[in-house]
């Protein structure tokens, strides 16, 4: 037998360790680029402190309280309104941008449209129809379906993508119209993972809804923005507070409604079984 | 569901998929859902006369628009777009600084403690549900307008998407690998580096890629609030309604949002 010597079983990786050196060097150069110093994060703790006395108690007085709810209902009105549009165009739109089932002179506009729906802020739309609508909700409602059609429609054709064409076949093969084939061969297939985006973007244009007020679009972005403009910080906090509920609640719904539909639970069944509802968005499509 | 039974025979049996309380549940949500639909319509503020000028208005914006002011891009533009990429990459690498030891916390076969588990994915909840304007709002309102609170309100709002995501990842990590390093009596170091992180290393570049993705896109926004970046140049065209010069800013956004998309999806299908 020949002694060797102890063989190190995990070698230095040169070009990663120059990876993290560039990674580092890149930190450090954009730190200076954007003017971060030390000095002024110093100060910054020191209005932190200022800042989050001035927040605490949240100020829910009577009159506050008022704005928040009407701002709030202004603004599930707007996410309610805007999903359902949404909905209702990303169908045939999505329909339209798989490639398996429409020619390509159809699917390439439509996969070009939903590129360009997909890559503006909500915010930025906003600005667009706040300038062709005016001052509003009718803005951030249609605002908010842009961006729902981006997101419904690439999903869902992704997903139409990936079903099985044999159903279709199977249908078309008994002598069933396009629309039949449609409604028979391809939606059962996919109506799941359809469910799953749509709520998913209800929460989103929820979310999305509190935001376009920033603008001028509705909705209770526009009572926060002036109250940061006021440093009226107790009544900021609870707005965000307010905010958050709701999102929550929004999440919560939409994660009963998933199980009503995607694991046929009901009432009785509710805490039997463990199992969470499938994970329908994919990793990474979610914000 | 009402299969059929047999040994019933005799008796019309009609299949159905859903069993009578699954029905009404199904019911029930979509009156809801139709119930919330007509009383928001009802109850949302309309004003038509702002619709009926919206055609022209468009026209009026678009007409504006052309031609685009092109030594805009040199003069401003080129600057901020610079700015909002140094921010969307710096807040991403904070955020996984930062989300790196909230997601393992939050993983419960990395720290078996639910009580950790639950605070640490409490954390990662509430920094996802604030939207990121809010967050810049937050920290303009401490460190003052400008780049360093655009890039925290970045990084903050991308931690519970990081960390979500990195700490779901690891729950899924193979026991193979890391009972076999306990064994051999790897300190609880090595076990992570050599257990888990080769495993859950693909998952943490795409998510990081992804919320880079995702940030490219937000960063363009928060300059409206006043937290650098390439919408700050937009706000000001915008104020002094110069929509030739807004026009070359949403090109410049357009055309950074398609380039970083491609972008990710050219590296996670070379390197991951």
């Amino acid at each position: 037998m020949q002694a060797t010597a102890p063989r190190n079983p995990f070698p230095a990786n040169w070009p990663v360790r120059a990876g993290w050196l560039a990674l580092l060097a890149y930190v450090i150069w954009a730190a200076n680029q954007l003017d971060f110093t030390w000095s002024r994060f110093i100060t910054g703790l020191d209005n932190a402190q200022r800042f989050l006395s001035r927040m605490f108690p949240p100020n829910f007085a009577g009159d506050k309280w008022d704005m928040i709810v009407k701002g709030l209902t202004e603004s599930l009105e707007i996410a309610i309104i805007a999903t359902f549009i949404g909905i209702v165009i990303s169908l045939p739109i999505g329909l339209m941008s798989a490639r398996n089932l429409s020619p390509q002179w159809i699917s390439w506009p439509a996969r070009l449209l939903v590129a360009l729906c997909r890559s503006f802020h909500p915010v930025i739309v906003a600005i667009i129809f706040v300038k062709a609508v005016g001052f509003g909700a009718i803005a951030g409602i249609g605002a908010l379906v842009i961006g729902s059609i981006g997101f419904i429609s690439k999903l869902f054709a992704e997903a139409i993508e990936e079903i099985s064409l044999k159903q279709v076949e199977a249908v078309r093969a008994s002598g069933a119209s396009f629309f039949n084939t449609l409604t028979y061969g391809v939606l059962p297939q996919v109506f799941g993972r359809f469910l799953g985006f749509c709520t998913y973007q209800l929460d989103s244009n929820l979310r999305n809804s509190t935001m376009v007020g920033i603008v001028g679009a509705g909705g209770v972005g526009g009572t926060l923005f002036a109250a940061f403009q006021r440093f009226d910080y107790d009544f900021v906090l609870a707005i965000l507070i307010s905010i958050i509920t709701l999102i929550f609640i929004g999440e919560i719904l939409s994660n009963i409604l998933r199980a009503v539909f995607l694991d046929n639970k009901t009432i009785s069944g509710w805490f039997s079984s463990g199992a969470s509802t499938p994970v329908i968005i994919r990793r990474g499509e979610e914000e | 569901m009402n299969a059929p039974t047999p040994g019933m025979s005799g008796i019309h049996r009609e299949w159905k998929r859903f069993s009578a309380e699954q029905r009404v549940i199904r019911f029930a949500f979509y009156f809801i859902a139709v119930a919330a639909l007509v009383m928001s319509v009802r109850h949302i503020e309309f004003i038509p006369e702002f619709l009926y000028d919206a055609p022209e208005q468009v026209k009026d914006f678009f007409v504006r628009m052309w031609p685009i002011d092109k030594t805009f891009y040199a003069k401003s533009v080129h600057e901020a777009l610079i700015e909002t990429l140094n921010i969307a990459t710096l807040g991403t690498l904070l955020a996984i600084v930062l989300a790196l030891p909230l997601g393992m916390l939050a993983a419960n076969n990395l720290v078996p403690v639910k009580a950790i588990n639950y605070f640490a994915k409490l954390v990662l909840v509430s920094s996802r549900s604030v939207n990121s304007l809010v967050w810049a709002l937050l920290f303009i309102a401490i460190f003052g307008p400008g780049a360093l609170a655009g890039t925290l309100a970045i990084g903050f709002r991308s931690i519970g998407f990081v960390g979500k995501l990195f700490g779901e990842a690891l729950e899924e990590a193979a026991r193979g690998p890391v009972e076999a390093l306990t064994a051999v009596g790897a300190s609880h170091s090595s076990v992570f580096l050599k257990g888990y992180w080769p495993q859950v290393k693909p998952a943490f570049w795409s998510i990081a890629l992804f919320r880079w993705d995702i940030n490219v896109r937000e960063s363009a926004v928060l300059g409206l609030v006043g937290a650098g970046g390439i919408g700050m140049a937009m706000d000001s065209a915008m104020n002094l309604f110069r929509w030739d010069q807004v026009a070359v800013v949403l090109i410049t956004i357009f055309a950074v949002v398609i380039l970083a998309e491609l972008l990710v999806t050219f590296i996670r299908k070379k390197v991951i």
